[in-house]
């Protein structure tokens, strides 16, 4: 197992808001954690890298990283699409792509990484002196993949990657994300809103709702079950 | 016009001390968005382990070296025991640190050294360098330091991995610490680096005004002015605020208002600025949605 989460909570201050959820993740798994606003989606990522304060077990690789500091997390090969992109704004596109790269030591496979990254996403290479500031949300959004991708991460966490898109764009972005997860051997962590875009993405899919894991299954059987669909799919 | 050239060329010489004094504002501001009251106070106490240093045999540029060194030790130390603790602080207690620890310097370098001024050896020769009168070896050679350290520091940010590292970290500390940064030790690097820069700054000043106590305090105020006239957030614009308030004062001060009102072109200044343009020359200026 990549990953494996039990009997996680996360608070913050006094406000509990996940309240004991296990789930686990094979190497190079699509998941997806659906559920609507507020349900815990984000807290989840947030906990598993160390942003927020949990109690349980998680364990990435068989190595228990619970009560670790997010960079130590990142160094092991977690890497986080975090909520609001992150985007280092004052820094240039390909200074925002190094920084992922910071941990690592292997110059020329960053550099052939670097390439790699402009090959799924041409437009970051066309704006990669320009500050990332001045990109447009997509453009963010891109660069903000890229910028996971350039830890050279075995798993990526994606919160909420379609959020503020055009539908075109979302759809690239998931072709992208789909390929990236065969050609790079990455396991990929997916939250989002856009749940059926989610659900022909991943292999399996969870279901929370406030802060408890309420579904679980392939997501081929989520897509079809009569709650989901009524909840999540809108047919 | 020679008087005027004259006072020009020595503005440019204390304008480069303003300057890396400016930039050490800045560095700190960029990671804690506050200014270091006590920046003066540490380039200060740096310049006694130099003083020290010379009087105990030390050639000139060995001691030089080992200061800006220690003067780095002190910046990181400061940061680890003092500002870490006060990280989460509100604004008033952060200030309060700073002016507690700008106190203390002030008087373990009095109670150490005594407040008797003390004169400070310079490197260079006392005759003017290739003959030219208008400005004396040292004041040529605090130009041309202060040149070396904006270009070293330029490199550092602009082309190393770890410089980025750093300008990240003060940026955003929460996708720094998500690529792997160590953001703590990135802003106590920062502090290192600002004591540092100062270190060289108070070595530089010290043969000019001579060494006490509170050989800063008037400094500290231009570089503050100058910060402010090139926009606080901006290293660039407060190298070039730096020069600009060392010639502005040297000239003012010699054929307008005289010497003993000095110090109060520096003050006009931070009140013109904060009035006028409060982001400075080259500041950004940031728009916050309430």
């Amino acid at each position: 197992m990549l990953l494996e989460v039990s009997g996680l909570h996360a608070a913050y201050g006094a406000t509990r808001v996940i309240h004991g959820i296990s789930f686990a993740m094979e190497e190079k798994a699509i998941t997806a954690l659906l559920g609507a606003n507020g349900a815990g989606k984000t807290t989840t990522l947030r906990a598993l890298c160390g942003m927020v304060k949990t109690e349980g077990e998680i364990r990435f690789g068989g190595e228990r990283i619970d009560g670790r500091s997010t960079e130590d997390i990142a160094r092991l090969g977690i890497a986080h699409v975090p909520d609001g992109r992150g985007t280092f704004l004052n820094l240039t596109t390909e200074e925002n792509l190094r920084l992922g790269a910071y941990t690592r030591k292997d110059r020329a496979a960053v550099a052939a990484d670097l390439e790699r990254v402009y090959g799924y996403f041409p437009r970051l290479k066309e704006r990669r002196a320009q500050q990332a500031g001045t990109l447009s949300g997509g453009e963010q959004q891109m660069l903000a993949v890229s910028r996971a991708l350039m830890l050279a991460p075995r798993l990526m966490l994606l919160d909420e990657p379609s959020f503020g898109l055009a539908p075109v764009l979302v759809r690239e972005l998931f072709e992208i994300l789909r390929a990236i997860n065969a050609r790079e051997r990455v396991a990929l962590l997916l939250v989002e809103q856009n749940a059926a875009m989610a659900l022909d993405l991943a292999d399996r899919a969870y279901l929370i709702e406030t802060g408890r894991m309420v579904l679980a299954g392939p997501a081929d059987e989520l897509k079809r079950d009569h709650g989901v669909r009524r909840a999540y799919l809108g047919y | 016009m020679d008087a005027l050239l004259h006072q020009v060329l020595a503005g440019l010489a204390t304008g480069g001390i303003y300057a890396s004094l400016a930039l050490a504002l800045v560095m700190i501001y960029h990671a804690t968005h506050l200014v270091n009251f006590a920046q003066g106070e540490m380039a200060m106490f740096t310049t006694y382990i130099a003083w020290s240093l010379i009087d105990a045999g030390m050639p000139y540029w060995p001691a030089f070296f080992l200061t800006v060194f220690s003067g780095f030790v002190l910046g990181v130390l400061i940061e680890r025991i003092l500002i870490r603790p006060v990280e989460r602080a509100n604004v008033l207690g952060v200030v309060v640190v700073f002016i507690g620890l700008l106190v203390i310097l002030n008087s373990v370098a009095g109670w150490i050294y005594t407040y008797t001024i003390k004169s400070f050896p310079s490197p260079f020769p006392q005759q003017p360098i290739l003959g030219i009168r208008y400005i004396s070896a040292h004041e040529l050679g605090a130009i041309g330091v202060t040149l070396a350290v904006l270009a070293l520091l330029y490199v550092f940010f602009r082309f190393t991995p770890l410089g980025l590292a750093m300008r990240a970290a003060a940026q955003n500390p929460e996708s720094s610490r998500l690529v792997g940064i160590r953001v703590g030790w990135m802003l106590a690097l920062g502090w290192g680096l600002a004591a540092a820069v100062g270190a060289v700054a108070g070595m530089m000043v010290a043969p000019i005004v001579y060494l006490d106590p509170n050989m800063m305090s008037g400094i500290l105020l231009y570089a503050f002015a100058a910060a402010l006239l090139g926009g606080i957030d901006s290293p660039g614009g407060a190298v070039l605020g730096g020069f600009a308030v060392g010639v502005l004062e040297n000239v003012l001060g010699a054929f307008v208002i005289g010497n003993e009102l000095k110090l109060a072109v520096a003050l006009v200044l931070i009140v013109g600025v904060l009035l006028v343009k409060p982001s400075g020359l080259f500041g950004r200026v940031y728009v916050t949605r309430v």
